[in-house]
Order: structure tokens, then sequence, then C-alpha cells
């Protein structure tokens, strides 16, 4: 008899999403989704608003990176306001906004290795729920949950001093920033009491690349195989190619390396890139329109900026990228599970940059904010923790938002995601007896290799409900059972 | 020259020159009486009522109410406290007060009211008016849905000839603050900041200028409203 298995909610991603795997009367998987039944509707509701009020408002559709929309806002709005398109700012207005994104990008994704992806790394994927989860690692593991909790303290601590307040600031101005850095915010992190200081910051992102790649060696075969397949991957780039999260041009390269999106302006993203809606899902599935619909989706986020970059300028992760790239030969890395390797090199690159920000003197003095022509138009784009995330903003004679597009990191992962669900699903269940939860949290682990923002909405963390439905072909239900 | 009178705000002596509103002579005498429509130096609304005090055991508003020898007035008790808070919740639910994106956070006499009066949860139901914002001003965005109709831009933002820029319009429940563009296009940056300031919510907002002061340094981040005047005693 046909099945239709539904995981729901997805557990231990940010926001709100499903799974629907149906399985046909001889067990195989016939189709599996990923659905987001959240609507966000900001789009819509900043119309009419002051374009000013845009940062901070959008940001509001996410508690964990709240900062990659408060700076792609801004970014868009610097167009509008006539400072430029992401190189027109005042060194301290640049600089400023970088270190409270690199803050952002250390926390998220420390959050997210630590919290929400480490129990199933120690403990296994199939081990018992219970234990499976930050309490559990909190107890087993005391001293690697303290470490967590102490680099998300940090770089929440840095968003704080750029942009006012750990979550939801308001630093970021069109054109500029709205505070300098404080000799004694700056003392704070240089020379702050063990181990809140960037010094122990960049030795524990180290230990945390080591522990991940001491995993890896131990379970090559799962980490290189499991939902592993090849695609097209696009990012930012700094105009001289090196790995750049704050700004730079837009740049793709297929499974195999070739340049696909040949680092060109952002401000012209309409011209490369597309977004299909599909009925079962509030997430739309944005493609490259050069290739398609079918063909032209692609991956963005740690594992997609290391593929497209061709090197990072700061030392430590150089070396981490290095080896990064030797493991496939040069080529672009295609395993899923590789997000995790490069979301931590990408930890110890943000460490490393914030320590280069928190030396430099222009963060404590110099012009905050510059303004030029007004424009009635802007993009801004940005590399949030999960991926590009694109800002396009219009304004009328009256200063008000008339129009709002924003495409964000998880969207362009959509496709991914769902590719990555199909696999997981045929490898762990395609004529199984009984679906255990163990292979529904398999499902559920190549889901957050993405660290998906599922809408950009609130975090879900920790040990939701999970219900399984058993439907027949007439949609009878025939079983149920929730944990 | 005007005659000083002695007078008791709960209980404690006071002295003020009389005439003086009792908001004004609370104020010269350390004592903190809760207003978000009267503005020191400008004629008295009594339009908000948040400075409801009990003289002679009788409500009356402190900012329409001259100080007089003698009299005896209870300002912090606890009905009236939370007769205020009430006020005070009334105006939250009748607008659309949206303080984690509005600019005037941390600035907002409305919001700091709000916390002085621990206030945590709406009891009232929300009216959701549909109301419009009015853009059109070269340098000032007027939003309609954050107004508390407290009549301060009226009496207090004027043209060089003295006529007002901004004025009340419809009765009732359809009663909407209104500017005169005409005159509001003369308004120099000081005038329009000025307008800004004034508003004890973010009614009234100054074009191109929004989250300059960055949190921390705003004007209620590190004191509660009423702090600067129950700290310090003029007489």
């Amino acid at each position: 008899m046909s099945k239709k298995i539904t995981i729901e909610p997805v557990t231990r991603v940010e926001g709100h999403g499903k799974v629907t795997i149906h399985i046909d009367d001889e067990g195989n998987i016939s189709q599996s989704r990923l659905h987001i039944v959240e609507f966000r509707g900001f789009e819509r509701f900043v119309q009419g608003r002051p374009y000013w009020e845009a940062p901070v408002l959008v940001q509001r559709l996410c508690g964990i990176c709240p900062v990659s929309h408060h700076l792609a806002a801004a970014k868009a709005l610097d167009v509008i306001v006539g400072a430029g398109t992401g190189d027109g700012l005042t060194p301290t207005g640049e600089k400023m906004r970088r270190l409270m994104h690199y803050g952002q990008m250390f926390q998220s994704h420390v959050l997210h290795f630590f919290h929400l992806v480490s129990p199933d790394l120690l403990f296994g994927i199939d081990s018992d729920p219970a234990i499976r989860n930050i309490i559990g690692v909190a107890k087993k593991f005391p001293d690697l949950a303290v470490q967590g909790v102490m680099m998300r303290k940090f770089g929440q601590e840095i968003i704080k001093a750029t942009a006012g307040k750990k979550i939801h600031g308001t630093g970021a101005i069109p054109g500029g920033i709205n505070k300098h850095l404080t000799q004694e915010e700056k003392d704070s992190f240089l020379n702050g009491p063990d181990p809140m200081n960037i010094d122990k910051m960049i030795s524990w992102s180290q230990d945390a690349l080591a522990f991940l790649k001491g995993y890896q060696k131990e379970n090559k075969d799962f980490i290189d195989n499991f939902a592993a397949f090849p695609s097209s991957h696009l990012s930012l780039v700094r105009k001289d190619g090196a790995l750049d999260l704050y700004h730079g041009v837009l740049r793709a390269v297929d499974s195999d390396g070739k340049k696909i999106l040949h680092d060109v302006d952002y401000q012209d993203y309409l011209e490369y890139i597309g977004e299909e809606v599909r009925n079962w899902s509030y997430m739309k599935f944005p493609y490259l329109t050069e290739f398609g619909k079918e063909k032209g989706w692609y991956r963005v986020g740690p594992l997609a900026r290391l593929n497209t970059c061709d090197f990072i300028p700061s030392p430590l992760a150089q070396k981490e990228f290095e080896e990064f790239k030797a493991y496939t030969n040069g080529k672009p890395n295609n395993m899923t599970m590789h997000y995790h390797w490069a979301r931590l090199i990408e930890v110890l690159h943000s460490a490393e940059m914030m320590k280069d920000l928190i030396n430099d003197p222009d963060l404590m003095k110099g012009e905050l904010v510059t303004k030029g022509e007004k424009r009635s138009e802007g993009v801004g784009v940005i590399e949030a923790p999960r991926g590009t995330l694109f800002h396009h903003y219009g304004i009328n004679e009256h200063d008000q938002l008339t129009m709002a597009n924003l495409i964000v990191s998880t969207t362009s992962n959509n496709e991914p995601m769902n590719i990555a669900v199909n696999h997981t699903a045929k490898q762990y269940m395609q004529g199984q007896p009984i679906i255990t939860e163990g292979m529904m949290n398999a499902v559920e682990v190549a889901i957050r290799a993405y660290d998906p923002c599922l809408s950009c909405a609130t975090h879900a963390m920790g040990r939701m409900p999970l219900e399984i439905v058993l439907i027949d072909n007439n949609n009878n239900i025939i079983d149920k059972k929730r944990r | 020259m005007s005659d000083i009178v002695k007078f008791k705000i709960d209980g404690k002596e006071c002295v003020a020159d009389e005439g003086l509103n009792l908001v004004d002579a609370a104020k010269q005498n350390g004592i903190y009486i809760p207003t978000l429509c009267h503005l020191e130096g400008i004629k008295p609304a009594g339009s908000c009522r948040v400075c409801n005090v009990k003289i002679n055991g009788r409500f009356m508003t402190a900012c329409t109410t001259p100080v007089v020898d003698g009299m005896e007035i209870e300002n912090s008790t606890e009905d009236i406290q939370e007769l205020r808070k009430i006020i005070v919740e009334t105006l939250f639910v009748s607008g659309n007060h949206y303080c984690p994106a509005c600019e005037k956070s941390g600035c907002c006499e409305l919001q700091a009211l709000g916390y002085k009066f621990t206030m945590l949860v709406p009891r009232f139901p929300y009216a959701f008016e549909p109301k419009e914002v009015d853009a059109e001003s070269q340098k000032l965005y007027i939003d309609r849905n954050r107004c508390i109709l407290c009549k301060r831009c009226v009496r207090s933002i004027k043209s060089k000839d003295g006529k007002s820029i901004f004025a009340i319009k419809g009765r009732g429940h359809n009663a909407m603050i209104n500017i005169d563009h005409e005159l509001a296009a003369q308004m120099t940056d000081e005038e329009a900041t000025k307008a800004m300031d004034n508003c004890p919510v973010g009614s009234i907002l100054k074009k191109e200028r929004g989250y300059y002061t960055p949190i921390g340094s705003r004007k209620y981040d590190k004191e509660p409203i009423g702090s600067d005047i129950e700290e310090s005693v003029i007489i």
C-alpha cells in the first residue's frame, strides 16, 4: 500500500517547514518535498513606509541573522541616497558595518554548528532523540557546550558594539553608520577576561575545525557521500576573486568549476536571476535565467562561497581553505555535509577579520555618513551566513517605499534542499518495511546541513513535536505517530 | 512680581509662583507629574489626561490647573497611577505603535510612560483603525497611526507670521492631525527638527535622518522618564 510520510515541523532549523515523502505500492520513493508553510509578507507591508525605516523594519524577518537583512537593506538604501553602490561609504562607515557583519557571521555559524548540528555528530543521527539535542551535549560534553555559548556571546557583543543591540539594532543607516567603536569596547574585545577576547575566539575556532576534521576522518563515508550531488554554486566574491562576505560581484560556477556567471554587478541581478513559484510551497525557486528553470538552480552558503572564491584574505583561514580545496583537487566541492567544514573555515576567517578591524583606528574616529544625489531605486546584496541575500527597493518622490523584493539565502537553496531530501529519503527509506525516527532524522540532517532559515522567521530549536502520518491512495489516514 | 503660594503634593510641602500650572509647579519642587500633551511655555490643552491628579478629592488635569495657596494634591496614589496606566494603554491600542521599528523608540514619551507604568500586555482590544500617512511635505513625514492628538504641534509650531502649520481636522474618532503643505514648505531644518522633537510619539518624523542616535544614547535609554525632575529641586 502506498504511504505518505510527513515530518512536521522540521526540527533544529530556523523557522517552520515540513517534509512529505510519498512511498508507492512497491516501497519506492515516488516524491519528496520540503514545504515552507510560513508566509512573510514583508515585501508588501513595507510599502508606504519611509525608506530609512527599511533596515530596521525588515530585519524583523529573523532573530538569528537580522544583521544580514539590516545590512542588505542599508546597502540598497546607500544606492538610493547616492552613497555609491557598495564602495562609496566613509572608511568608518564601511568598516563598522563589516565588523558588525563578521560578528554576525561568527555568532550565527557558531550557533548552527554547536547548538543545532553537534548533537547529530556527537551522538549519531539515529541515536535516542531524548539526548540528541543541545541539553544532551551540555550534559555529556560540557566544555564543548560552554565553548559554543561563549563564542556566540562574543559575536553578539560585537553586534551590540556596532549596531547598538545584540538583536535588532539600528547601527546601519542609509549612507553609513550611527556610531564609532569606543575605547572601552575595543579594549574589552582585545583584552577581555578569558575567554571573552578575540585571541581566544581565534583559538577556539581552530579547535572547532580540528574537531570537525577529526570527525570527518573517522566518518569519511558518511560525510563524503551523505546527500551529495553535483550542482552549480553562486556567491559574491571580491573583484580580485577573494572571499568577501560584505561586498563584491556575483559569480557562479558549475559543478566542474567552470564560471557560468562572470563577476557581474549585482545592481543588474534581475538580468541574471529569475524566481519560479510552485503551488505547494511559500518559498520561491530562484534560477539563473540563462540556464532556465530546470537547470539554472544553484547552491549558496558557505560551501558555495568556498567553491566560487579564489582565495581567503586572512592567513589562518587561507591555510584551511587550501586544505579544503586540495580535498577535491581544486574542483568544486559538491558534498553536502562539507557545508559544515566550509562553515567552520568561515568562522575562523570571521574571527581573524574581527581582530584586524578592532585594531583599525578608523573605527574610533572619522565621518560616519555620506550622501550624494538621490536615486529612486537600489539593490543591496550581502553574503549572509546562509548565503547570498538580495534586497531591492524602489521609492517615490515623497521618500516612501513603493516596492521591495527580497531573495533570502534559503530561497536559493530551495531546490538543492529538495534534492537533498529526495536523496536521503531514497537512501534511508526506500524498500524499508518500517520507518524509524532515525530515518526521519536523516532527512532532517540533510536539510540542516544548509542551515536553512525557513521563511527567515523564528528560531525553532530542540525537541519539537514530530508527526508521522501514513496516508493511503485515497488520502485516508491509516496511521499516525507523534513523538 | 507674583505671590509665592504654599501647597502640598502627597503630603510634601511645596512652594511656587501663584497661578503657575500644577505640572510646572510640581517640577520646580522635584516632583514629576507625567504628561504627554503639556509643553513648558506653551498654553496647556489638557487633551491627553495623563496628568490627572486629585485636588481636594476631585480628579483634575494638573496642566490646566493653576496652583493656589493651601491646595492639597494627590499625585502618586495607587488609584491615580492605575488611571494613568489605563490612559496610556488606551492610547497604545487606539493607534498602531510598532515600537521595534519606530525611529522615535527610546525617545518616545508614550513608550517611556508604558515602561514607567509597567505596561506589560494590552488589556484593551486594538482598534486597528485605518489611518493614512502624509508624506507629501518636503521635510516632514506624518504618520497618523501613531498620533495621540495631543495638539503639541498645533500649539507650538507656527509660521513666521504666527500661523499654525498643523491643525486638527474632523471631530471625535474622525479627528486627525493635518499639515499645511504650503506653510510646511517654508520651514527651516531647525523648525522641522523642533516639530519632530516636540511630538511625544513618532507621528512627526523629519525626513532622511532616521536612527541617527545610537541605541544607548537615546533620551530614555539610561533613565526612566521623569527621573531628571525627581533628581533636581529648583526651589
